[in-house]
C-alpha cells in the first residue's frame, strides 16, 4: 500500500495547466450610448483606406444582394425561405475580413458578408435561392448551404452547432497536415444551447485548436429572446467554461468586429487555443421572410434602424474622417448595384435542374450507381 | 477478429499517412476492446487522437477532416453511442457529397450486437437506424478474413462507411484463421456464399452466420440442404446475391439479430417477392429478435435472440410448406 502510494506520487502525469481565470476582454465591447448620441465606429485602427473602402463595398453588397432576393422572393422567383441578416451585416463582413485567404470559415444562416469575403459571388448565392441548375449544389440545397474547399468556405446545415465540431476536424486536419490556418464559426445566441456546440468547442478548447467562434448575440432565435435562451448575460460568459478566452464585440461596429477578430486570430495562431467571441448586435427582420415579429416590443426596431445601423455608422465614420466623400461612396454602391444586376440575370437564366439529376451523387457514382426511380414489376 | 481489424488499420497507417484514428480510450489504453492497441506507440498522438467524451464531437471532428483529404478512422466505444453522433452522420456526413460534392472518406466503427450479457446500453445493433439514410454504406463481417479486407476497403472507400463489429466474434477461437500474407480488400456491396445448398437459403450477417452454418449442419442430417448467404454489406445491399440463391432454392429464410419490426429483414423480404415472386415455393420468412430492448438477465438475453433451434423450427417449416 505505501509503496502503492510511493509509486502514484512519484508518478509523472500530464503537465497542468495554471488554473483558468474568468477574463473577458471588453475592449470592443458596445459603449452605453447617451441621448442624442450619434454612433460612429472605432478610431485607431490600422486598416487603410482602401481597406476601408473594401468593407463598405462588402457591406452594401450584402444589403442589397438581399433585398434583390426579397425582391425575387416577392416575384415568386424563390424556391424556398429568406433569411435576412439586415442590421447585423457588420459582424460577419468585419470578422471575416480579418482571416487570410486559406483560412477557413463556416457561417451561419445571418452571416452573407462573410462569404462574399471569402470570395463567393453573388450570382451563386442567386441560383442558390432559385434552386437553379448553375449553382453551386446544382439545385440540391438551399442558400448558403454548400461549400468551397478551395476558398476556405464550409456552408452550414440547418442544424445549429454541428458546424463547431466539424470545423474542429478541419483544424486538426490542417494541424496534421503542417498547414497554418485558422477557423472562424459563427453561431447564434440559439445555435449556442446546442449540445454540438459544447462538444465542438470542448474539444477545440482540449486541442488548442486555432478555432475562433463568433457568437451572434442578435437577441432572437426565431421568436425566442436571450433571456430564455440562456442564464449567461453575455455568451462571451461561457468561454470560462471552456477555459478558452471570452471577448466581447460591438457587433454594429464593423471596424471593432475587424479589430477584435484579428486580435483573436493573432493569440489562436500563435497556438493558444480557442477564442469565443460574442458580437452584440440586433435581428431587424423576423426569422425568414415569412416572420411578422409579433413578439418584438413596439419601436425596438425602429430604435436600431434609426440610431444602430452598421452602414450608417460606418458612412458616417468615413464622411467624418476623409476617407471618402458621399460621391465616393455612391460610386462604390453604383458599381455593387451593377454587379447585382449582372449576376442576378446570369441566375435567372440558368435553367431549372434535370429531374434525373436528382439520382445523383449520394455516393461516388462511378463505384454506387445512382439512385434511380426503379421500374415495378418489369421484366 | 480483433486482431484482423487491428491488421487492416495498422497496415492502411502504415501506406497512407492521411489516415488516422479518433476515439475515446483509443490512444495509450488501444480501446475499449484493444483494436487500436499500439497504435500510438507506432503512430503517435497525432494519428491516434484520445477525445473527450462527445460523439458528436468525434463524429463531427472526423467530418472536418475528411474534407480536408484525410482518411478518419472513427472509433464509437460502442455502437449503442452512436446515437450521440446520429445528428452528425446522418444530416451531415451521409448529405454532404450529395448536396455540393464535399466527400467525406471516413470509417465510423465500433463494437454491435447482443448475447455477451452487456444488457440495454452495450448491445445494440444499429443498422436499421440508418439503412433509411441515403449515403452512408454500411458493412458487418463475420470472419477475420472478411474483417480485415473490409476494414481496409473502407478506409479506402471515398464516401461515410460504418463498420459494424459483432463484439461476440472479437476473441471467438472459432474464428480463427491465418490470413494471408499479401494486401487484399473485400468489395463493399458483395454478399458471400457462406455454404452452397439447394433446399433452403439463409440469408444473414455478423454473428449469426455462424448460427445460421450451425442450423444447416443439423439440417443436412435431415436431408435438407441450406444455403447461408452471408450479406457483408447490408448498404448498397447485393441483392443480385440475395435473388440468385433465392431463385435457386425457392425458399427464403431470413436472419438478423437487431428486432424484428423495421429491422433489415422486411427490406430485404420486400426485394424477394418483388422480384423473384415466381420462384418462391413459399412465404419468405424472418426469424430475429423480439420487439424489446436487449434485457440484461441471461434467461431474457436468450428469449429476446433467435437461437439456432429457433432457426432450425423455422427452416423446417419452410422446407415442408
Amino acid at each position: 500500500m505505501a509503496e502503492n502510494q510511493k509509486q502514484n506520487g512519484n508518478r509523472k502525469g500530464p503537465r497542468r495547466r495554471p488554473a483558468f481565470q474568468l477574463r473577458i476582454n471588453t475592449k470592443y465591447a458596445p459603449r452605453k450610448v447617451a441621448d442624442g448620441q450619434v454612433l460612429s465606429c472605432i478610431t485607431g485602427s490600422s486598416l487603410t483606406d482602401k481597406q476601408l473602402l473594401e468593407l463598405y463595398r462588402f457591406l452594401k453588397l450584402t444589403r442589397l444582394v438581399e433585398e434583390r432576393i426579397v425582391n425575387l422572393y416577392r416575384q415568386t422567383k424563390v424556391v424556398g425561405g429568406v433569411f435576412r441578416s439586415l442590421g447585423q451585416e457588420a459582424t460577419a463582413v468585419g470578422s471575416a475580413y480579418a482571416l487570410r485567404p486559406d483560412d477557413f470559415i463556416t457561417p451561419i444562416i445571418r452571416d452573407l458578408g462573410s462569404v462574399f469575403v471569402k470570395g463567393i459571388r453573388p450570382r451563386d448565392i442567386f441560383a442558390q435561392y432559385m434552386a437553379k441548375a448553375w449553382g453551386p449544389s446544382g439545385g440540391k440545397d438551399l442558400n448558403v448551404h454548400f461549400g468551397d474547399m478551395q476558398n476556405g468556405f464550409i456552408g452550414p446545415i440547418s442544424h445549429l452547432g454541428d458546424m463547431i465540431p466539424v470545423m474542429t476536424g478541419i483544424l486538426l486536419a490542417a494541424r496534421m497536415q503542417k498547414k497554418d490556418i485558422v477557423g472562424l464559426a459563427y453561431i447564434g445566441d440559439g445555435g449556442a444551447s446546442t449540445g454540438a456546440f459544447f462538444e465542438g468547442v470542448n474539444f477545440a478548447a482540449v486541442q488548442r485548436l486555432p478555432l475562433i467562434v463568433i457568437a451572434e448575440h442578435n437577441q432572437y432565435a426565431y421568436s425566442t429572446p436571450t433571456n430564455m435562451q440562456t442564464a449567461v448575460r453575455n455568451l462571451a460568459e461561457k468561454a470560462a467554461g471552456f477555459g478558452i478566452s471570452g471577448y466581447i464585440v460591438d457587433g454594429n461596429d464593423v471596424i471593432a468586429c475587424y479589430e477584435v477578430t484579428k486580435q483573436a486570430i493573432d493569440y489562436a495562431r500563435s497556438g493558444r487555443g480557442a477564442v469565443l467571441i460574442e458580437a452584440k448586435t440586433y435581428r431587424r427582420k423576423g426569422h425568414a421572410e415569412h416572420d411578422d415579429q409579433r413578439y418584438v416590443p413596439d419601436g425596438e426596431i425602429e430604435w436600431w434602424e434609426k440610431h444602430n445601423d452598421p452602414i450608417d455608422r460606418f458612412e458616417r465614420f468615413l464622411l467624418a474622417h476623409n476617407v471618402a466623400t458621399k460621391e465616393k461612396l455612391e460610386e462604390i454602391t453604383g458599381g455593387v448595384i451593377r454587379e447585382i444586376d449582372e449576376d442576378c440575370e446570369w441566375a435567372e437564366s440558368s435553367p431549372l435542374p434535370e429531374a434525373e439529376g436528382a439520382a445523383y451523387g449520394v455516393f461516388d457514382n462511378s463505384i454506387v450507381a445512382p439512385a434511380f426511380r426503379p421500374k415495378i414489376l418489369e421484366n | 477478429m480483433v486482431e484482423a481489424i487491428r491488421q487492416g488499420i495498422w497496415e492502411e497507417m502504415e501506406v497512407d499517412p492521411t489516415v488516422f484514428v479518433i476515439g475515446e480510450d483509443v490512444g495509450a489504453y488501444g480501446g475499449a476492446f484493444k483494436v487500436t492497441d499500439g497504435l500510438i506507440d507506432h503512430f503517435g498522438k497525432e494519428r491516434v487522437i484520445d477525445t473527450p467524451i462527445s460523439e458528436a464531437a468525434i463524429v463531427g471532428a472526423a467530418c472536418g477532416a475528411g474534407l480536408m483529404g484525410m482518411k478518419p478512422i472513427a472509433e464509437f466505444q460502442f455502437i449503442d453511442f452512436i446515437s450521440c453522433g446520429f445528428d452528425l452522420l446522418t444530416n451531415y456526413a451521409a448529405k454532404c457529397r450529395y448536396r455540393w460534392g464535399g466527400n467525406i472518406p471516413a470509417v465510423f466503427r465500433g463494437p454491435c450486437g447482443s448475447g455477451v450479457r452487456a444488457g440495454p446500453f452495450h448491445s445494440l445493433n444499429a443498422e436499421s437506424f440508418f439503412l433509411n439514410t441515403a449515403g452512408l454504406k454500411i458493412v458487418e463481417p463475420s470472419t477475420a478474413y472478411d474483417a480485415k479486407g473490409l476494414i481496409k476497403a473502407a478506409i479506402r472507400d471515398p464516401d461515410p462507411v460504418l463498420y459494424f463489429e459483432h463484439k461476440k466474434l472479437y476473441r471467438l477461437p472459432r474464428l480463427r484463421e491465418e490470413l494471408p500474407e499479401d494486401d487484399y480488400t473485400v468489395a463493399i456491396g458483395k454478399a458471400r456464399i457462406a455454404r452452397e445448398g439447394r433446399d433452403v437459403s439463409i440469408i444473414t450477417f455478423g454473428a449469426q452466420v455462424l448460427n445460421a452454418l450451425d442450423a444447416a449442419e443439423e439440417l443436412e442430417k435431415e436431408g435438407l440442404d441450406v444455403e447461408v448467404i452471408d450479406l457483408r454489406t447490408l448498404a448498397p445491399l447485393d441483392k443480385e446475391a440475395i435473388l440468385a440463391s433465392v431463385k435457386k432454392t425457392s425458399r427464403a429464410l431470413i436472419l438478423h439479430e437487431a428486432s424484428l419490426t423495421g429491422g433489415i429483414g422486411g427490406e430485404i423480404s420486400a426485394i424477394i417477392s418483388q422480384e423473384a415472386f415466381e420462384w418462391l415455393d413459399a412465404p419468405v420468412v424472418r426469424v430475429a429478435s423480439i420487439d424489446t430492448p436487449v434485457p440484461y438477465s441471461p434467461p431474457f438475453e436468450d428469449y429476446y435472440l433467435p437461437q439456432v433451434k429457433d432457426v432450425l423450427d423455422a427452416a423446417r417449416k419452410l422446407a415442408a410448406y
